[in-house]
């Protein structure tokens, strides 16, 4: 007999296979999921789920994607959550600490709690994150957000109304387009390209004859 | 954490470690490889493909399953619908809400159509946010376009469509750079050098990575600069049927509301088929690498308006899912892994293969070694084989695996089981549809002249096999491509009445045929609910 435990969705008691997550569990409950799954593998954030064991104070939040069940878990998925993004022009915005005060300026009333960074299903330490964005040190809240996958746990928790994933996003983009150093190779390649550098090469090698091209193939060097 | 067992053979893994660094496995010849395909890749087994019968591939073969559902009704057979009560009206209808279909919008938005995304889980919810790896681009010194694709061109086999293979690769450096202007961080150097390293079956190190978080970091910017942008996205609202008018050409598509079940009409001058994949089909009882709607819908929508498939028997498992544990079983462990130094071992400690042969070739080369060869590790849900992550950490130093593959190393660590310690146990899983529907090299399908696809629901970009890198590539350079072509052919493209008589036209054509699965396609969703009942 397989190993079982009791779990509660939304209340109500199944008994479920030890080793499955909550969303398998779900599934194996009868569930057919639309809302609360998505990727399935941790990445897209679309499964944040609270919960609380039976009998124990704290309450906890995890992707049921990736999270095992537990006898007596109390289990809600949070299958929407209104987080508060704000439009911008991306090639009319620049990375001064201007552009955090007037798109995101809740995070000036951030009060220390450190609920988001407790509530992270990443463990990413989203307050130190959010301290950055305050401060207008966009590189380093970009590199400490940058595993979020917006599940939105931390915003759920969050008694200033922070949508702390839309900071980190806007802090990555800042980053990446203005703030870390330019490709030169890249920006000579694609210029040597429009001009029209390569158009001989590439026409050469599509007329090869395949017998030709397998042995081209077969006996290219390979960089080490 | 690993079985007594398990551990037993990692002490086998760990004896041979010190030995194995350092040397380099030799590739396999081509002839060898030809053999090993013919011998143990999935595609290979004949009892799990089946003939089409009907439609522009008929009498050719695609795995059963898919089979089954272009020999199933449309969900609209039975129903009426209303095609004068018109729900939205657009130059562009993007279907699908991926990295190809963000794409495809925010170029059509740039060409100042009126575009929108419908998309039947959340946009985003796509195979684009799940790529780890990185993305491929010939733009470093010693590479060149014309070697990019000749590493595609011979990896797929030599089969890759060579108009669809050289806008791939001419237009590779041109969407990194694009993607970079838009606020992707791209690992680079302190002097703005991309770093970048090797996948399977390239010949030089043009793979560029967003740490192993590469389409996840390519997928939200392109989400934020298309919501930046307003453009409209019906999330929770899959396309079930295309629309079309009296002269053929497609006038829009039927959408259902995932949540209430209601039907909506959605009119549009050009559409963009961008649906994605089909790894939630279990080709063959694979487990699957993709995300939850990975259902092929937009290849049965396109083949029942009339466009052929190209390559549907071509299926890629990504040599590399999780075997163990069950909790993440067919999960993907990123080739990046491969290409940072980690070495494919089977149970005795032997490095059985170079750990950067193409994708298919690996994926037949374990599934030998977990067969034939007895050599695979047995656990409680199947067997598998090492990869020797620690070899990485002795390679690139201390610390390499938290830096680069951040999530491979907490998808571990959430079951107890450190990666920087121990090597992990793979297997193959279902990943890539190779195959999908036919278009020529201006993106638009063979015979509707306003109809296009993008990303993985078109067949013939990479031929037979899919070298890594070269899908996150894909999705941005067709995906763009479309639509632009798109906002330019809504211009002159005018509209008649609308019709679904191709519905009719084809439920005919299965009653000719004898055919009935009692089924409805497009499935939309894998079903996946237990019922006792």
């Amino acid at each position: 007999m397989e190993n079982m435990v009791n779990v509660y969705f939304f209340g109500k008691k199944y008994r479920v296979p030890a080793d499955l997550t909550i969303m398998t569990a779900m599934e194996y409950a009868g569930y057919t999921l639309k809302r609360g799954c998505g990727c399935r593998h941790g990445f897209c954030g679309a499964c944040a789920t609270i919960y609380r064991i039976k009998g124990k104070n704290e309450l906890k939040t995890c992707l049921a994607c990736q999270t095992q069940v537990e006898a007596g878990m109390y289990v809600a998925s949070i299958p929407f959550f209104p987080t508060d993004k704000r439009t911008y022009e991306i090639n009319e915005i620049r990375p001064d600490q201007r552009v955090m005060m007037e798109l995101y300026p809740e995070i000036y009333s951030c009060i220390g709690c450190n609920a988001c960074t407790k509530a992270c299903t990443q463990d990413l330490n989203v307050m130190q994150y959010i301290a950055y964005a305050q401060r207008g040190e966009f590189e380093k809240c970009a590199e400490e957000s940058f595993d979020c996958v917006s599940c939105g746990c931390c915003s759920v928790r969050c008694p200033a109304g922070i949508s702390h994933p839309m900071v980190g996003l806007l802090a990555r983009r800042l980053t990446g387009k203005y703030i870390a150093p330019e490709s030169e190779h890249l920006k000579k390649r694609v210029e040597e390209i429009h001009e029209g550098r390569y158009d001989d090469l590439i026409e050469q090698i599509m007329q090869k004859p395949i017998e030709e091209m397998k042995e081209l193939y077969n006996t290219r060097e390979i960089e080490k | 954490m690993f079985t007594p067992e398990m551990m037993e053979s990692v002490k086998k893994v760990e004896a041979t470690r010190d030995k194995r660094m350092g040397m380099e496995p030799r590739r396999m010849t081509a002839d060898e490889k030809d053999a090993l395909l013919k011998a143990f890749h999935p595609d290979y087994k004949d009892a799990a493909f089946e003939t089409i019968k009907i439609g522009p591939n008929k009498g050719q073969k695609a795995p059963a399953e898919l089979v089954h559902l272009l020999h199933s009704n449309s969900r609209l057979t039975k129903e009426k619908i209303d095609l004068q009560k018109i729900d939205y009206d657009v130059d562009v209808l993007v279907i699908g809400g991926g990295g190809a279909g963000a794409s495809a919008a925010i170029e059509a938005h740039e060409a100042g159509a009126d575009v929108m995304i419908v998309t039947k889980l959340r946009i985003g919810d796509a195979n684009t946010m799940m790529a780890e790896g990185g993305i491929q681009a010939a733009d470093k010194e010693n590479d060149s376009p014309a070697q990019h694709y000749l590493d595609a061109y011979g990896g797929g086999h030599f089969a890759a469509r060579p108009e669809l293979l050289r806008r791939l690769v001419m237009e590779a450096p041109d969407a990194i750079q694009w993607l970079n202007q838009l606020g992707v961080m791209f690992d680079k150097d302190e002097t703005g050098r991309m770093i970048t390293t090797h996948g399977g079956g390239t010949s030089r190190k043009r793979m560029h990575a967003c740490k192993d978080y590469t389409g996840a970091e390519i997928m939200r910017t392109l989400r934020d600069e298309v919501i930046n942008r307003q453009i409209p996205v019906a999330e929770f609202t899959s396309a079930v049927e295309l629309i079309k008018d009296e002269t053929g050409q497609i006038a829009g598509a039927v959408l259902l509301n995932m949540e209430t079940d209601d039907y909506l009409v959605a009119r549009a001058k050009t559409v963009i088929i961008a649906t994605g994949g089909a790894g939630r089909m279990h080709y063959q009882g694979f487990p699957t690498s993709n995300h939850y709607g990975a259902t092929a819908d937009g290849l049965i929508l396109g083949y029942r308006a009339g466009v052929p498939l190209l390559y549907q028997d071509t299926i890629q498992y990504h040599p590399t899912g999780v075997a163990y544990p069950s909790q993440i079983f067919g999960a993907l462990v990123t080739e990046k892994v491969r290409s940072l130094g980690a070495m494919l071992v089977n149970r005795d400690g032997e490095a059985f293969m170079h750990p950067l042969e193409t994708r298919d070739v690996a994926a037949a080369s374990i599934i030998r070694e977990c067969s034939e060869r007895g050599k695979g590790v047995t656990t409680p849900i199947g067997s598998g084989v090492w990869l020797d992550t620690p070899m990485i950490e002795r390679i690139g130093g201390e610390g390499t695996i938290e830096k680069r593959i951040p999530a491979m190393l907490r998808m571990y660590l959430n079951y107890g089981i450190d990666m920087r310690k121990l090597p992990i146990l793979v297997y193959p899983t279902l990943h890539y549809q190779n195959g999908g529907l036919e278009i020529g090299g201006d993106g638009f399908t063979k015979g509707i002249h306003n109809l296009l696809v993008a990303g993985e629901a078109v067949g013939g970009i990479h031929g037979r096999n899919r070298l890594m890198g070269n899908s996150l590539l894909d999705i941005i350079v067709f995906g763009r491509n479309a639509g632009k072509a798109a906002a330019k052919k809504a211009k002159d493209t005018k509209l008649g009445k609308m019709n679904l008589d191709h519905i009719g036209e084809y439920a005919r054509m299965l009653e000719e045929a004898g055919i009935d699965t009692h089924d409805q396609s497009p499935l939309l969703l894998p079903k996946y609910a237990r019922h006792e009942r």
